[in-house]
């Protein structure tokens, strides 16, 4: 069983990683994030129980903890950049560039 | 074999809502799709003798986490829609070739291993007495500083939301004479023109008519005219379909 859960981890880890690069709404490409982290912790879950140690648990308990704390400071800028240039797009931040 | 239906339910359901966040048009529908995938890793965790783990996503995640994002995404606007320009060239078809070749990778790394037959969480638990006691007694013994580290985190995250979401008024905020001189100096000392206001029908998604029997687009809801305009439900009348169909256009510029 435990193949099945790394397959899993990794088919949802990648999906992941395709929307942060294709899609444009900075709070969707947030979300993809998220279901990025969601399927380290199914990782480290799974290890826990393969080795038998709870320190697997323990480690995606932590990412679950760095996991809000980021979502709280990632959505506040959003807003931020939100309120100044009316504009959720990633394509549209790009001030810094020229 | 309860623990192999599970996970074969669960393994479609989660991936299918995956592809749905990805895919979706919508920015809410995304949101309800990553909760799917957060409620069936949940029930994984649950299974995976990880009760405490399946409770704190509940929680922290569909709880927390994702009434954050629905009340970003409703400050910032429900129909804040994609943009389909692509800025670099062939970013989509590239990154899904990338997608398919890192699930491809890894998965045939994952395939190669011999793994031994999973230990199981009985014996480290037992000695503590269930799973939450074990998980305490390492929080709280080995993990001490990391656990201390994030609460540390925890206070800097909130400050930063608030240093970040604090908008400091950089103009003194308008009385009620200046807002009535605004308005008498614009172009609609009046108030605007209610929907439906003179028209042969009151329901909100009608344009008022004027007094000589002109249409008023200033008086269309934007939001219903583009929801009207998408999904094919223009009035009969010429005037009016024109009237509904101009407000969107000019919404869009």
């Amino acid at each position: 069983m435990t193949t099945h859960y790394l397959v899993l981890s990794v088919l949802l880890f990648t999906i992941g990683a395709v929307g942060v690069l294709i899609r444009r709404n900075a709070i969707v490409a947030f979300m993809c994030v998220e279901l990025m982290l969601n399927a380290c912790n199914l990782a480290l879950v799974t290890f826990a129980r393969q080795h038998g140690n709870l320190d697997g648990q323990i480690i995606a308990f932590f990412v679950m903890v760095v996991a809000a704390a980021e979502v709280v400071v990632g959505l506040a800028i959003i807003v931020t950049i939100f309120r100044t240039r009316r504009s959720a797009s990633i394509d549209d931040a790009n001030l810094l560039k020229y | 074999m309860g623990e192999t239906i599970t996970f074969w339910v669960l393994a479609v359901v989660s991936v299918s809502a995956a592809l749905g966040l990805v895919f979706s048009r919508k920015a809410v529908y995304s949101a309800l799709m990553l909760g799917a995938v957060m409620l069936s890793l949940a029930v994984l965790y649950a299974v995976q003798d990880a009760p405490f783990l399946a409770a704190v996503q509940i929680i922290v995640y569909t709880g927390a986490v994702m009434m954050l994002f629905l009340f970003v995404l409703m400050l910032v606007g429900v129909d804040s829609s994609d943009s389909l320009v692509e800025t670099i060239k062939g970013q989509r078809f590239w990154a899904m070739i990338a997608g398919f070749g890192f699930a491809a990778l890894v998965a045939l790394a994952v395939g190669n291993i011999a793994l031994s037959p999973s230990a199981g969480l009985t014996e480290a638990t037992a000695q503590a007495g269930g799973n939450v006691p074990a998980i305490a007694e390492l929080i709280f013994t080995r993990h001490v500083f990391a656990f201390e580290v994030a609460s540390a985190l925890l206070i800097t995250a909130a400050l930063a939301a608030m240093v970040l979401a604090h908008r400091e008024r950089t103009r003194p905020k308008p009385t009620q004479k200046v807002l009535a001189r605004a308005r008498f100096l614009g172009d609609h000392p009046s108030p605007l023109p209610g929907p439906g206001t003179y028209a042969r029908n009151n329901a909100v998604d009608m344009p008022a008519l004027l007094p000589d029997g002109s249409v008023s687009e200033l008086s269309v809801n934007r939001v219903i005219a583009r929801h009207d305009v998408e999904e094919d439900r223009l009035p009969e009348d010429p005037k009016l379909a024109e009237a509904i169909r101009q407000a969107v256009e000019e919404e869009s510029k």
